[in-house]
């Protein structure tokens, strides 16, 4: 796993991709936060800043995820990963952990930073800033599950990023869809699903466990069925 | 320590191989030979655990590949047809990187510097692989494949699209390889396997279709053996004098140079070996020999016997299940 975990962080920057990644994440994090707390004076919510920052993810987690296997497929080196690694578990998971990395350091270490003009400027509630910030982690490591599953898929890096696009697209949105559907069962369904609804039980600063649980077992699930994509040359 | 039992993969309803079976011994180097298409690719897949096979089983020193492909793998290093290479890595990188996937316990940096002596690309160990020759990188391959000293090395088609200077020198370095290790090799060319290989196995469609010792391949081929002679003498009287000696089956003119100086290709039964009768015959006449060659048989011959003689079989198996056996009615 952490050999394979250590090629992936190399490869990023090696091509690029890190850098643009961190180049968008921290611009785009930071214009956004200025509008939605400093700027925003007494209407200032931080928890709209978290709403928002989700939207990014669209672009930000395909960026870092459409390559992890697809490129693997493509370049025949899925090869020597699957006869020479003891585990194709240990291989996804290095992958996860390396694209987690990426995001969760950008992630954590922006929280961080915009936390201190927040004590500056007013007294923010830390219980709902941290909960925020856990919950927009666990959402991001569930989003890029599903984008390592997607590009587990394809040989081609853009097919994967796409597929990852609409997927990330779909799970926010789904939950203002379902304020037009009557049937209130299917209601319920749709907002359970949505990512944008569970992140909003953790901004009152609750750590709703049945959140927590949802985004770690989208995020199991689908490293599981990556791994199963992975090796299905083997089982063809 | 290879065994491989009973193995078939299919594809829908086509098999790739169809309940092949063979043993590779310890120390031995393997050729396995066969057209585009005959499931070479395939059993080497299924040995090395990349797919795995419909039913029957493929053991490496004991452990088999789907039940206990941990330590199955940990005997093998495998070169596929296309090196599985990340181009953006120094050679030591991409060394380094297969040494930790593969959890090795020897010194790291002694063991990479003594395949990269092995393999002689340690002038190249600091360069990107994406800068080196097709040649190098098929070497970086292989050295890819000998991290964690395996006991077996396998290599599917390693000479492909090399230059002939390359070929040559990957072919040295594979034989060298068999002297301490257990080499399966995978080619359509036949010299390659008669210069490195101890014995051939031959697959056609799924099946294996010949098991032989490399020094018995010609004598197993059916068919006759080809001599070609140039010799300085009268063409016609040449001519009648080689067909007259005896286990000569077909003699024909090749070539005529012009200056005395004739071609002929003579056929012989091939159990008859004619190259001291035809010596004899032509300083009876004195008519110097300028060169005797035999024309081994190529990639197509041996195919076309072993196949033929494979068809051959199954049409009478056909023909057999066909005629409807009539009860005794008594």
């Amino acid at each position: 796993m952490w050999a394979v975990y250590k090629r992936e962080m190399r490869s990023y920057f090696t091509s690029l991709v890190g850098y643009v990644y961190y180049a968008i994440f921290f611009l785009v994090s930071a214009f956004l936060f200025m509008q939605n707390t400093v700027q925003a004076g007494e209407n200032a919510n931080v928890s709209n800043y978290f709403t928002i920052i989700m939207y990014l993810f669209i672009i930000t987690i395909p960026l870092i995820t459409m390559k992890l296997v697809s490129e693997e497929l493509k370049l025949k080196t899925d090869q020597l990963l699957i006869t020479s690694a003891p585990s194709i578990i240990g291989v996804i998971l290095g992958k996860f952990l390396a694209a987690f990395t990426l995001f969760g350091s950008s992630f954590i270490v922006s929280s961080l930073i915009y936390y201190i003009p927040l004590t500056m400027y007013g007294t923010p509630n830390a219980a709902k800033y941290f909960a925020s910030v856990l919950a927009i982690l666990l959402c991001g490591m569930a989003f890029i599950s599903i984008g390592i599953f997607i590009s587990s898929l394809t040989e081609n890096q853009f097919i994967a990023a796409l597929g990852t696009i609409v997927v990330i697209v779909i799970l926010l949105l789904i939950g203002n869809v379902s304020q037009y559907i009557n049937s209130e069962f299917i209601r319920t369904i749709l907002s359970n699903i949505s990512f944008s609804s569970r992140y909003s039980n953790f901004a009152g600063g609750i750590l709703d466990y049945g959140s927590l649980f949802y985004f770690l077992t989208i995020s199991a699930l689908f490293l599981f069925l990556s791994t199963k994509a992975f090796e299905r040359r083997r089982w063809m | 320590m290879i065994k491989v039992t009973n193995l078939t993969k299919k594809y829908g309803d086509r098999f790739a191989i169809n309940n092949i079976s063979f043993e590779v011994n310890d120390g031995e180097v393997v050729g396995f030979l066969g057209p585009n298409g005959a499931g070479k690719t395939t059993t080497m897949n299924i040995i090395t655990g990349y797919i795995s096979s419909t039913s029957g089983t493929a053991e490496i020193d004991g452990f088999d590949i789907l039940e206990n492909p941990t330590e199955a793998k940990k005997q093998i290093g495998y070169l596929p047809e296309f090196p599985p290479l990340y181009l953006e890595m120094t050679v030591n990188e991409y060394l380094g990187f297969i040494y930790d996937l593969k959890k090795c316990e020897l010194k790291k940096k002694d063991h990479i510097d003594e395949i990269c002596r092995v393999v002689k690309i340690t002038d190249a160990q600091k360069r990107i692989i994406k800068n080196l020759s097709k040649g190098y990188r098929q070497r970086v391959g292989i050295a890819g494949a000998l991290v964690g000293n395996p006991k077996v090395v396998i290599f599917d088609e390693p000479t492909n699209g090399l230059d002939p200077r390359q070929i040559i020198d990957i072919r040295n370095l594979i034989k060298k390889l068999g002297e301490d290790h257990t080499v399966i090799l995978s080619t359509h060319i036949l010299s390659e396997v008669k210069t490195i290989c101890d014995r051939i196995l031959i697959i056609n469609e799924g099946k294996i279709v010949a098991d032989t010792k490399t020094e018995n391949l010609e004598a197993e081929i059916k068919g006759n053996r080809r001599l070609e002679i140039k010799v300085d003498g009268p063409e016609s009287q040449v001519l009648s004098t080689l067909k007259k000696i005896p286990g000569v089956s077909f003699v024909t003119v090749e070539n005529s140079y012009g200056n005395g100086i004739s071609s002929f290709l003579v056929e012989s039964q091939n159990d008859a070996d004619v190259r001291k009768p035809v010596f004899y015959a032509m300083a009876k006449g004195g008519w110097p020999i300028i060169s005797m060659d035999y024309l081994s048989g190529n990639i197509e011959d041996i195919f076309i016997s072993v196949v033929d003689e494979d068809d051959e079989k199954k049409a009478a198996e056909a023909e057999t299940k066909e005629k409807p056996v009539k009860p005794d009615r008594k």
